[in-house]
Formats: C-alpha cells, structure tokens, sequence
C-alpha cells in the first residue's frame, strides 16, 4: 500500500490520527505518572525511614 | 493456608512481587497493544459504510470495556478490604483509580473524535454518552474523596463506600443502548449469539483488549507499590532490600 494513501485514511486522517495520537499520549502519560508516584514514594520512605533512625538514636 | 495468604498480603512482600511481576504485564502490553493497532490501522480491511474512520473504534470499544472493568475490579477491591479489613486490597482499590479514570476519558475523547464525522456531532447527551461521563466523574469522586483524608484508614472506608455504590453505574452503561433508544450502536461484539463484525475485523480488537488488560496490569503494580510505600510507617524492611 503507498503509504500517502495509508497516512490519508480514505479522508478521515483528522479523526484517525488524532484518536491513535491521544491513546498513545494517554497511556505514555500514565506510564510516566506510574513510575514516578513510585519513585517518589520510594524517596520518601527511605526518608521517614532514616529519619527514625537517627531519633532512636 | 491462611499464613501463607497473610504473608502474601504482608507489605515487603507484596512489593517485592509487584515488583517481579510488573516486566511479565508490561513487555506484553507494549507487543500486544502494537500489533493490535499494526493490525487495525494496516490490515482490516476499510468499512463499507464508515470507511476508515471505523479504525477509531480499535482505540474506542477496547478502551470503553477497560474503563468498566477496572471499575468494578476497584469496587470488588474496595469491597474485600471492606469486609475483611485487607489493607492491601484496599491499596489496589486507590492504584486502580487514576488508571481507571484514564480509560474512561480514552473511550469519552476517542468516541468523541469517531462520533463527529460519523454522527456529525462531538457530543451528544444520550444514555451511553452520559453514563460513561457518569462514570468518568465517579473516578474523579473516588480520587477527590481519598485526597481530602488525611488518615489513609479513614480515606479507604470512605472511598470504598463510594465505589461499591457506584458499581450500579456499570450496568447502566451496558444496557443503556438498549433500555434506551440511543445514538450509540447496540453490543456487537458481547452478544450471546454470533457476534455482528467480520473476523478479520475482530481480531485485532481482541488484540488490543487483551494488551489494554495488560497494561492494566503492569500499571496496578506499579501504583499498587507507590500505594504499599505511601502507607508504610516504619518500612524499615526497605533498608534490606527494594
């Protein structure tokens, strides 16, 4: 298939290509939210954890 | 069998297999949900009537079956850590959340862009329309709700009572199209006789649903550990390992 005609979609390319855009936005973005929400819990556990380290001690 | 379910339940451990399992949802995720869309911009043959907008629905439908699914999965989750004060399911109930509110705006915005050329409008506020939104600001209520506790414990009682009660939505959603006359196309795919599309079209909507679960999947683990971190007090087993 050329590929002018794929990228056209029968007219519809708007449509088309902005539904597949945002899908892969969105599930990029939630990727991204996920990895860091854990990265940052991380982050802060390990901080409370040495915090109450260092009161015991 | 109870002390081994316990200590499957038990934070450092949860994490840690969270933490193996994530790779074996995510690596199949990304294959499937690329193929799926290889598969359905490329290889399905173009609709007859709808031409190759219909491609949209490859995003749409599987997304709009996740946005539910996750939904009841939070609620079951919230409904377990109700009942039998499991902690943990309660965690999976608040991880599932932002995931599940993504869905639900996915099938609202891709539904969107499909239903202008092919209804000639952006919105339009019929059953399925509506109850979708419905459910999208259900989500957000869950979230909202969580948010405004400061006590995680209190924030679960509240939030799970909400999600069990917003479950009734869901059947709301599946029926609408047909306790209603709506604009939205009745089930073609869930119906208990044959389903009403071509095979070849089919396919890859099964691919992406089944890559869409996927990442479910990966993305529940890895927010189910930020949860198990955000709650743990004294995670002093995180110095041993992570």
């Amino acid at each position: 298939m050329d590929l002018k005609e794929f990228l056209h979609m029968g007219g519809y390319a708007g449509f088309v290509w902005t539904a597949y855009g945002l899908t892969t936005l969105i599930l990029v973005a939630n990727w991204w939210a996920a990895r860091r929400k854990e990265a940052v819990e991380l982050i802060d556990a390990r901080r409370r954890v040495r915090f109450q380290k260092e009161s015991r001690q | 069998m109870w002390t081994w379910f316990h200590k499957l339940a038990s934070p450092p451990h949860a994490y840690r297999i969270l933490g193996r399992l994530a790779p074996w949802f995510g690596w199949p995720a990304l294959v499937l949900i690329l193929t799926a869309a290889y598969w359905g911009l490329v290889r399905a043959p173009t609709d007859y009537q709808q031409g190759d907008a219909f491609r949209i629905l490859y995003v749409h439908a599987p997304a709009a079956w996740m946005s539910m699914f996750i939904y009841v999965s939070m609620a079951i989750a919230a409904g377990v850590g109700l009942i039998w004060r499991i902690k943990l399911a309660h965690a999976a109930a608040a991880a599932s959340a932002p995931i599940g509110a993504s869905f639900t705006f996915l099938a609202l915005a891709t539904g969107s862009i499909w239903g202008k050329p092919m209804w000639g409008t952006w919105w339009v506020w019929d059953a399925r329309l509506t109850s979708e939104l419905i459910l999208f600001f259900l989500y957000l209520g869950y979230m909202a709700l969580r948010a405004s506790f400061d006590d995680p414990q209190r924030a679960d009682r509240a939030s799970a009572v909400l999600a069990i009660v917003g479950v009734i939505n869901v059947p709301i959603i599946h029926y609408s199209v047909e306790w209603w006359s709506t604009l939205h196309q009745p089930a073609s795919v869930t119906k208990f006789d044959k389903p009403s599309i071509a095979l070849p079209m089919l396919i890859p909507l099964f691919i992406m649903i089944a890559g869409y679960q996927f990442y479910y999947g990966w993305a529940l683990c890895r927010r189910l550990r930020g949860e198990i971190l955000s709650r743990e007090r004294k995670a002093t087993w995180l110095d041993k390992d992570s």
